[in-house]
């Protein structure tokens, strides 16, 4: 019932900001994201201790075709719901110092985002799981389109059509998997993960899911939607996209591409990762040419998820571990930077990397909070970056030793073009422009302390987080085994 | 005792987050105060502990604090580990680095962000402590990235100078070019051992035999992070440029401790090292190279700081010599040495910057002993000491290397001999022309001259009586003294075997042919620069091309920007617009085109005409039929 409670108070507290109140609507879709974070911090007591059934929920939704609202978590679930349940507040409260038009609409559909994406994250049934899918692109797309910059309507565009196509593929799969299913048929993922599929049917279907997967992460080459949308997109949208629904992908090659395809991934497993690194090295060899700041970090955002995909290709535990513990850390990292570039264009009115310069001088707490989750992204040891990126690396490198070397290579270049950024924004001789920059709202300040905080404890202490996903990763990982 | 050794690390780091909160809300003098008691007390409990370990010769201590890393076969606790060889580095860097922080209140009182300063050295301290004391390959690694982010805040601290921001940046990328090889040699040692704890690791390496292919490659991996780290060829151009830093930083950093993790850690995988003949050569290779290259271009440099830069790379380069031959225990002893000479020549040289009004050319210097009698005296002894004159420290560690490679390999050694000429002909060259001589500044300088003030000499007068006596520790064979520092490494190092001791004949050789070398030396360089007033000449002279060759450091960085630095930018930037923007993008446009295209043709049949529909409704219902009764 609780996990119930986390989908169903989005949503209604999305229309209670939909309604015309005394209260500022932002206020209420604040209150509503702390009650779910205080919610997610109950389910975690309940999950280490006594899940019982509140952390489950099923009845038939669709009897006669074998669909039922399932909804369900483990650890892998659990942690993705921790990750939505921590940003949705810190995205939210980072738009306290924007002035968005029609406010309402704009809270409302974020907090719709907040639990399609639950859903997707705890959707125990394949059905389901698709419905949350696409629900999850509606209110982002309004929100890109709404909220966005100048060229917003074609690239949103481009953005809506290429996933609609990838989700498409998987629905085909998902519809031809379900047809295989014993009796009357049916979507529950247990179900689903017991069709015995044929090497032939794997090796198509394979390719139907990767496409939805791949295209949300990205990961090289179906990516040219990511630089252009993230650079569009209002930050908050920009935020959602990058810091949850991404991991949408990568949570959905782990739940249901690795499970149901061993054969086939044994087979394309080693070419998807060669694309994912190819990915990381080419992302972030754009990223050393890029001027525009928040474009930088877009493609910087490319580089970590391609070490993320190539980690869950690498069908170890240490691979898989290291996704998981990355998805949360890239995730807070990624609303940090993006934040951080918010807070200088509200400022400077630019992102642009020429324009900018010496802001260290008049801010000394907006540069100890930018360096820290510089330092968090560039995955120096004793910040959140280095667990993921050791785990996701150690875990390449016993797939292929030559894998890890080119994916290091991250390592080098991420430091090149963070520290060139960084020196080109904060850096040098300040600018005239720069008394703008004096001090920072509180919102501001919870924000990017929050986000410091969080690199800094999950970097020293993430026992708990890994200890909290392993069982469900070697339960994943079982249902590979059994077949080699 | 030793259940408060985790306190060594945690002190500085108090130090650090305390004069951070408080930063500008107090003086030069407090924040000073308070990072160098911070490391002061943790010089303290490191003695104890020294005591400790001498006493009690058992088994090395392991202090587990939490775990860090657990997960699958990963199991990663944040423990430390306290035995002979991290005691000895923990002496070196909280009492080198007391010592530099009390400088640091001389040297940076009219600095008004001096609380970041000393916040970033406390910092600093704790993660070289870190990286000593880990107790495995991913908390050294922890220091090792956290010392070289201390260095790249401290190389770039007065931040509004380009060139010193790209100094520091050059830094870190550099050392992260290292890194990442270091971390591959992790990754193989899990993958090989299961483990990353140096007991796990070095217990199960006994199983493998001499010259086995991976543990090559593991010791091959971790050089390159020592390459990184301790500035050798070819990722050393870092180090000359690192001297943006403010001086006690160089001190500190770039001489004294963090440059020699690299030592440090193939002492500490001494083990494995061992076990690959093939990786020490390419260690002493290397080492040989670096030496020799980086004590001629000293030869040419006319900045203070470089000269000294480039004599730690050389300095650097004699360690590497000596673990590549398997003497691992003197390589230590040289970092020991070389800890208190080369601190205490960056200090004097701090000194002489500091009465100069931050001149650091040697050309406007000259006849500094007067006015800088302390500074001088001292800048002499480590002079001495760095080039090799008994008795003073340097002469026992660098004749002790020599005397190693000599039995390994006789061109080695010649060249290695050739290095030490060298390093005697800079360094002196450096000596006169800053304190004999005529004062060749303007006026104004000449009468700003004045002696540091206590706050800063007394550490240098500190430095030089263990720049002096400091070598006792290491007694040559035919002195009958006992070698202590020997013997206290003795249970920790395994030696790979030689051929019998150093023949008595040899050793008195050495030593008389170095000592009439060195005062021939001193004697030419003495008539070259002062007899015959000779000053180096600048870049408005056009140089002989050999010497133009050296003064340009061999154009080594210039090589490196037109191969690396901007072919990557520039190839990125062809992809970006070629490949990215106009191939990649376009096939998606392209798709959704074709589909644009495609509905436009098909949008001729939604005429909106009912009939049509039923029409063409009629003729596909026809044509099911007639398929199925077909097939």
């Amino acid at each position: 019932m609780l996990l119930l409670a986390l989908i169903i108070l989005p949503l209604i507290a999305a229309m209670f900001c939909l309604a015309p109140d005394v209260m500022p609507v932002r206020m209420k879709a604040l209150v509503s994201s702390l009650v779910s974070l205080g919610l997610t911090a109950y389910a975690v007591s309940l999950y280490i201790t006594d899940p019982g059934d509140m952390l489950a929920f099923d009845t038939w939704w669709i009897k006669d075709l074998g669909i039922s609202f399932n909804v369900g978590m483990d650890g892998i679930s659990l942690l993705l719901v921790i990750l939505t349940n921590v940003l949705v507040p810190l995205i939210i409260l980072s738009s306290f110092g924007s002035d968005y038009d029609r406010p309402r609409t704009f809270y409302a559909l974020v907090l719709l985002m907040q639990a399609a994406l639950i859903g997707v994250f705890t959707s125990m049934d394949g059905f389901l799981f698709y419905i949350f899918w696409e629900l999850a692109l509606i209110p982002i797309y309004f929100i890109c389109l709404m909220w966005g910059g100048s060229d917003r309507i074609r690239i949103t565009l481009k953005f809506f059509i290429y996933t609609m196509t990838g989700s498409l593929l998987m629905l085909v799969g998902l519809i031809y998997i379900y047809l295989q299913t014993p009796g009357t048929h049916s979507f529950a993922i247990a179900d689903l993960y017991n069709v015995s599929l044929s090497s032939g049917d794997q090796s198509w279907l394979f390719w139907f899911f990767l496409a939805a997967f791949a295209v949300k992460i990205p990961i090289f080459p179906l990516h040219t939607w990511q630089p252009d949308t993230y650079t569009e997109a209002p930050a908050q949208g920009t935020m959602l996209l990058s810091g949850i629904m991404l991991k949408m992908g990568t949570y959905g090659l782990i739940r249901w591409l690795l499970p149901l395809f061993p054969q086939a991934l044994n087979e394309y497993g080693g070419i998807i990762m060669g694309f994912a690194i190819t990915g990381v090295i080419y992302a972030s060899c754009m990223a050393l040419v890029q001027k525009d700041f928040k474009r930088l970090i877009a493609y910087s955002s490319l580089a970590h998820a391609g070490l993320i995909a190539a980690g869950i290709f690498s069908m170890n535990t240490e691979g898989i571990q290291g996704a998981m513990i990355q998805m949360l850390a890239h995730g807070v990292n990624v609303v940090g930077i993006f934040f951080i570039v918010e807070i200088i264009q509200r400022r400077m009115k630019t992102r642009s990397l020429d324009n900018l310069g010496g802001i260290a001088h008049i801010n000394p707490v907006f540069t100890i909070l930018f360096m820290i989750i510089l330092l968090g992204s560039v995955a120096l040891p004793l910040t959140n970056g280095f667990v993921g990126e050791f785990l996701l690396l150690n875990g390449i490198f016993q797939y292929s030793p030559w894998m890890a070397a080119a994916a290091g290579l991250t390592v080098i270049l991420g430091a090149v073009y963070m520290l060139r950024s960084y020196q080109q924004i904060m850096l040098g001789e300040p600018r005239e422009k720069n008394n703008e920059f004096t001090g920072l709202r509180v919102s501001e300040k919870v924000v990017l302390i929050s986000i410091a905080a969080i690199i800094i404890c999950t970097g020293i202490y993430p026992k708990p987080i890994l200890l909290l996903t392993e069982p469900a990763v070697e339960e994943i990982l079982s249902h590979i085994k059994q077949v080699y | 005792m030793i259940n408060l050794s985790w306190l060594i690390p945690v002190l500085p780091l108090l130090g650090f987050i305390v004069i951070g909160v408080l930063n500008k809300r107090i003086s030069v003098n407090l924040s000073g105060i308070i990072a160098s008691a911070m490391v002061l007390c943790s010089f303290i409990i490191s003695c104890t502990l020294f005591f400790y370990v001498k006493e009690d010769s058992s088994v090395p201590e392991y202090i587990k604090m939490f775990d860090w890393i657990k997960t699958g076969g990963v199991d990663i606790s944040f423990s430390f580990l306290i035995d002979r060889l991290s005691v000895i580095m923990l002496l070196v860097i909280t009492g080198v680095g007391f010592l530099i922080h009390v400088y640091s209140i001389g040297y940076m009182h009219h600095e008004p962000d001096h609380s970041r300063f000393f916040a970033y050295l406390n910092l600093f301290i704790f993660f070289m402590l870190i990286l000593v004391m880990g107790s495995n390959y991913i908390v050294m690694f922890a220091g090792w990235e956290g010392v070289g982010l201390c260095s790249y805040l401290l190389i770039g601290f007065w931040f509004k100078n380009t060139d010193y921001n790209n100094a520091a940046k050059k830094a870190f990328i550099m050392n992260r070019i290292g890194d990442l090889g270091f971390l591959l040699g992790i990754f193989l040692i899990y993958t090989t051992f299961g483990s990353v704890s140096f007991r796990e690791v070095f217990s199960a390496a006994k199983g493998f035999t001499t010259g086995d292919a991976t543990i090559t490659a593991i010791t091959l991996l971790l050089f390159v992070g020592a390459i990184g780290k301790s500035a050798q060829l070819p990722l050393y151009t870092w180090l000359p440029d690192a001297m943006a830093g403010p001086t006690p930083v160089s001190a500190l950093i770039h001489a004294a401790t963090m440059v020699t993790a690299g030592i440090y850690m193939i002492v500490r995988s001494n083990v494995l090292y061992s076990l690959a003949p093939f990786t020490g050569e390419v260690v002493a290779i290397t080492g040989l190279i670096t030496a020799v290259f980086a004590a001629t271009i000293g030869l040419k440099q006319n900045d203070i700081k470089k000269v000294l830069a480039y004599s730690t790379v050389s300095q650097l380069g004699y360690m590497f010599v000596a673990l590549g031959v398997g003497a691992y225990d003197t390589a230590l002893f040289h970092v020991v040495t070389h800890a208190f000479f080369k601190a205490l020549l960056f200090l004097c040289a701090g000194s002489v910057i500091h009465a100069m009004s931050n001149e650091q050319d040697i050309r406007n210097m000259g006849g500094l002993k007067k006015q800088l009698p302390i500074t001088h005296f001292t800048f002499l002894i480590g002079t001495l000491a760095i080039a090799g004159m008994p008795p003073f420290a340097g002469f026992f560690s660098k004749d002790e290397i020599l005397a190693k490679v000599h039995e390994h390999s006789l061109p080695m050694f010649v060249l290695l001999s050739l290095t030490s000429v060298l390093t005697a002909i800079y360094m002196f060259r450096l000596y006169y022309l800053t304190f004999h001589g005529n004062f060749r500044g303007s006026e104004q300088q000449k009468t700003h001259l004045h002696e540091s003030p206590g706050v800063m000499t007394i550490p240098l007068l500190v430095l030089a009586v263990l720049s002096a006596v400091g070598g006792f520790i290491g007694m040559p064979a035919i002195t009958g003294l006992p070698h202590l520092f020997s013997e206290f490494m003795q249970p920790l190092v395994s030696f790979r075997h030689h051929d019998g001791e150093p023949s008595e004949m040899f050793e008195i050789t050495l030593m008389v042919v170095s000592v009439i070398a060195l005062i021939v030396i001193i004697l030419a360089v003495r008539n070259y620069y002062i007899s015959k007033k000779n000053v180096p000449e600048g870049e408005e002279v056009k140089l002989a091309p050999l010497t133009s060759l050296i003064y340009n450091k061999y154009y080594i960085d210039e090589i490196y920007a037109a191969v690396i630095t901007r072919p990557l930018d520039k190839i990125s930037s062809i992809v970006y617009r070629r490949v990215e923007n106009g191939f990649i993008d376009k096939i998606v446009n392209g798709t959704g085109n074709i589909v644009t295209a495609a509905s436009n043709v098909f949008r001729v049949v939604q005429t909106g005409n009912i009939g049509f529909y039923i029409f063409s409704m009629i003729i596909g219902i026809i044509a099911l039929l007639a398929l199925n009764l077909i097939l």
